[in-house]
């Protein structure tokens, strides 16, 4: 399996405060990690990073071949949901070509192939029929499909998500996390969460980050294992599905 | 009213300034739609207020005003651009800072200007009906540049307007772009005081915007339908402003002001009648 990404050594954080520290490690193709951890413990900061939308203090971020340029079109990132202005007159469609924009160049339009392919994104995650509506008609878990349209719509090396079932109705959510699965057979996925014991479900390896980073191989953690970790995570087990609370954090 | 203004079509001053609107109108029409959805009133209010400074500056070192107020708006704007990412320094306060900065220093230089300052009036509160030739071509240049401009990269300018984020995880050219569109913004601004005004040119900047937007989301048809809004409220507001002999900027925003009202009031009426014939039929199915 080819290693896709590499974090060595990095620190990083915003304001010249320290929010991650000595951060090590390897993405490699077909992973699917799931990031847990308290908030304010860097989750976001870290998938930031990846994505060169802050520039580390310390370390590297490396990429396929050990460049440490990014490829413009490797990663599709679905942002947390209230990061765009949801007001702004840009249609379904267009948001979902967004997803193009490195790819295609800066100046050509569209072709009808990749049209088509935005609408059959849009047809797999069943909103084709909101493709005209402006994104303000929209409800938070329908944006959030049409983000999840756009961050695939490259067919990238490695998606991320952050915090992807925040506004997707439970009915949903199992559709969701469903196609996951099935993308990850074509691409890397990183999912942050809090909610624990709904991405355990789905993901095939664990990273705990709460300034530093703990890399667990396997979806199955415990309470003690969390603990060595300096996660200060609590897993409840509801029913079948676990369920997950977060405790205060105190430094 | 008609006969009114085909009489007046046989003055030079009076096609000049049927040409400045028109033109005004189309750059305020794509720059104010960029704004609006940007969400960039502020900013624009501070650029527009700062460029005072540079016509002070004009006025003082004897160039022509609206050439040293485009370089002194261009520069503000930049700088509120760049200081605010860079220099740590919250935007909007920035954008106060400039505001005041610039009015400052264009009161201090029309002040120490020898003599008496003519036309500033005319600069404050719009005055279409002085506008010279070498305006006109400006603003000619001024609308094949930024058309031009939205043309070309319209796509990019879509989706870094949208989600700047994003744009910069696909190595877009966002600062570029940022700086660009900014530049044009206050050119925009600059070349159509003439026609409003430096207080009141905001609204050719946002009214008309606004008012396409309740007939549709669509950017595209937002930039031409607010070209053409503003470019009828301007000749409204010009016949106005030669009948009542009041200052063009002060009746062209009246006209817009009032076609606003109208036209929301339009909307509202639509919508309801829209949601009671959706009420009727899902009674009528109900009944069935």
């Amino acid at each position: 399996m080819g290693k896709i990404l590499e974090i060595k050594d990095l620190s990083a954080g915003y304001n010249q405060e320290i929010i991650l520290k000595d951060i090590n490690i390897v993405v490699n193709e077909n992973d699917f990690i799931g990031i847990i951890g308290p908030n304010g413990g860097g989750k976001t900061t870290l998938l930031k990073v990846i994505l060169g939308l802050i520039r580390p203090y310390r370390g590297s971020v490396s990429f396929t071949n050990g460049s440490l340029k990014r490829p413009s079109n490797m990663i599709g990132y679905l942002p947390q949901i209230n990061q765009t202005d949801s007001k702004f007159p840009i249609s379904v469609v267009d948001v979902v070509l967004s997803g193009l924009m490195s790819k295609e160049g800066m100046f050509s339009r569209y072709s009808g192939k990749q049209k088509k392919h935005a609408e059959n994104l849009l047809d797999r995650l069943g909103i084709y029929h909101l493709r005209k509506k402006t994104i303000g008609e929209l409800s938070g878990g329908q944006l959030q499909r049409v983000y999840l349209c756009r961050a695939i719509v490259s067919s990238p090396q490695l998606l991320m998500l952050d915090e992807p079932n925040t506004f997707v109705d439970t009915r949903f959510e199992t559709d969701f996390f469903e196609i996951l699965k099935d993308l990850n057979n074509e691409m890397a996925i990183i999912v942050v969460s809090h909610d624990v014991g709904t991405i355990c479900w789905y993901v095939k390896t664990i990273a705990c980050v709460n300034r530093n980073l703990h890399y667990h191989p396997s979806n199955i953690i415990t309470q003690e294992q969390l603990a060595s970790y300096n996660c200060p995570i609590q897993i409840i087990t509801h029913g079948d599905i676990p369920h997950t609370v977060l405790e205060t954090h105190r430094h | 009213m008609t006969e009114l203004f085909f009489e007046l079509l046989g003055y030079s001053f009076f096609s000049n300034a049927l040409l400045a609107s028109l033109f005004t109108s189309i750059n305020c029409g794509i720059i104010g739609t960029y704004i609006v959805s940007r969400r960039l009133v502020f900013i624009s209010g501070g650029i527009t207020h700062a460029s005072f400074g540079g016509i002070g500056i004009g006025y003082f070192a004897g160039f022509n005003p609206i050439a040293s107020a485009a370089v002194f708006a261009v520069l503000s704007a930049l700088g509120i651009e760049f200081l605010s990412k860079k220099a740590d320094v919250r935007e909007d306060s920035l954008i106060g800072i400039f505001w005041s900065f610039g009015m400052a220093l264009g009161i201090i230089f029309v002040f120490i200007t020898p003599g008496y300052a003519p036309n500033l009036m005319g600069y404050l509160f719009g005055s279409l009906l002085t506008v010279t030739h070498t305006d006109i071509v400006m603003m000619i240049a001024l609308t094949a540049i930024v058309s031009g401009f939205f043309i070309v990269f319209y796509k990019v300018i879509l989706f870094i307007s949208f989600d700047q984020e994003y744009a910069i995880t696909h190595n877009a050219p966002v600062q570029i772009i940022n700086y660009l569109l900014i530049s044009l913004v206050a050119v925009t601004i600059v070349l159509s005081i003439k026609v409003a005004g430096i207080i009141l040119v905001i609204s050719l900047l946002t009214i008309p915007q606004t008012i396409a937007n309740l007939f549709t989301r669509d950017y595209k048809k937002i930039m031409i339908y607010s070209s053409l809004i503003a470019f009828f409220g301007t000749i409204a507001g010009l016949m106005l402003s030669y009948n009542y002999n009041i200052p063009s900027g002060a009746s062209i925003i009246m006209s817009l002001v009032l076609a606003f009202i109208i036209a929301k009031l339009f909307s509202i009426l639509v919508s309801g009648i829209r949601v009671k014939r959706q009420l009727y039929l899902q009674n009528k199915n109900y009944q069935l």
